[in-house]
């Protein structure tokens, strides 16, 4: 299975959505790294790095976010990592968290996932 | 000419700059940011102040690198992936050095801008910390031959003169850009933290 890492600014932020996307695909390999250690807004280096390791797959791993240092974070970490094919997808962090959740659950691939993922993006609504 | 001990020296001076502006930078995150600016750099730079004692025999590359990997895992904004990689890739050209020259200034400066550009997606004119960076280091390389004085008294006008004019941008990067058109007139906290750290480097020199 392709691994699933939710990285926010907060740590409420990336657990909810873990919560979300497991109650659709119980048995997806999904991370959350929110927030800083000390429970303050951010993205934290170390804790991206410890979610993406847990949920490293040879299928490779999605990272979802929502702004900024979660982007350039999470390239750090990806710099720092060898060996694991990690890709930032381009989407809505809830939507797409259930979305790569249900994905990996019934054993899409890695660019199957970032596709789905997008096209969460670009679906309306209403 | 710096060798581990001087950039150790300055370190703590950037950090005791840093502690001392925590406040006022955070007050520039406030209306175009998420108000964390100056808090985040300030842990940021007490952690790195922590490692210093552990790193008085490494050369000047391991030095900066790991003021930049600590910069990365403990500033929690994205000062600290920005600040990381201008620290991470000064070092590259620091590499095995025990001390660094002006020149050796001039082409880690420019490694570090580079690597801001490319971890940002970045470049002049958006109202980021490279609206000082750039133009600091064009200051001082169009001084070439003259003395290091004028050299850093060059780099760091024109990082302040920078400062400045982004009160005149509009942010399209980072938590500002959703404000559009209302992050006119705001000064930069990433451009003035810069020249904040790049003054202790020229106040050294001049």
């Amino acid at each position: 299975m392709v691994g699933i890492v939710i990285v926010s600014h907060s740590q409420k932020v990336a657990e909810g959505a873990r919560e979300l996307a497991l109650q659709m695909a119980a048995n997806a390999p999904v991370a959350a790294a929110g927030g800083l250690p000390d429970g303050g807004i951010g993205t934290d280096f170390e804790r991206i790095l410890e979610a993406v390791q847990s949920v490293s797959f040879p299928e490779g791993v999605v990272v979802l976010f929502d702004m900024g240092s979660a982007i350039m974070t999470t390239e750090m970490v990806i710099d720092a990592l060898d060996g694991v094919e990690i890709r930032l997808a381009d989407g809505p962090l809830v939507e797409g968290a259930i979305v790569a959740a249900v994905s990996s659950a019934m054993g899409m691939d890695l660019e199957g996932i970032l596709a789905a993922i997008r096209n969460a993006g670009e679906s309306h609504k209403l | 000419m710096a060798n581990t001990a001087d950039l150790i020296a300055m370190l703590k001076e950037m950090n005791d700059i840093i502690q001392e502006n925590k406040d006022f930078l955070t007050e520039l995150d406030m209306p175009i940011g998420d108000s964390d600016h100056g808090i985040n750099l300030a842990r940021g730079f007490q952690a790195v102040v922590e490692k210093l004692p552990g790193l008085a025999d490494k050369d000047v590359g391991t030095l900066l690198k790991t003021v930049g990997m600590t910069l990365v895992s403990t500033v929690g904004g994205a000062s600290g992936p920005l600040y990381g990689t201008a620290f991470m890739k000064a070092a590259v050209v620091a590499n095995g050095k025990d001390q660094v020259t002006l020149e050796d200034f001039l082409s880690m400066l420019s490694a570090a801008v580079e690597g801001v550009k490319l971890r940002g997606k970045s470049t002049t004119g958006e109202q980021t910390m490279l609206d000082a960076m750039v133009p600091a280091l064009e200051a001082m390389q169009a001084k070439a031959g003259a003395s290091s004085s004028e050299v850093w008294a060059a780099g760091l006008a024109a990082a302040q003169e920078g400062v400045e004019k982004t009160k005149d941008m509009i942010a399209t990067k980072g938590r500002a850009s959703y404000l559009g058109e209302r992050s006119l007139g705001h000064q930069d906290p990433g451009a003035t933290s810069f020249t904040l750290l790049f003054s202790v480097l020229a106040k050294h020199y001049t």
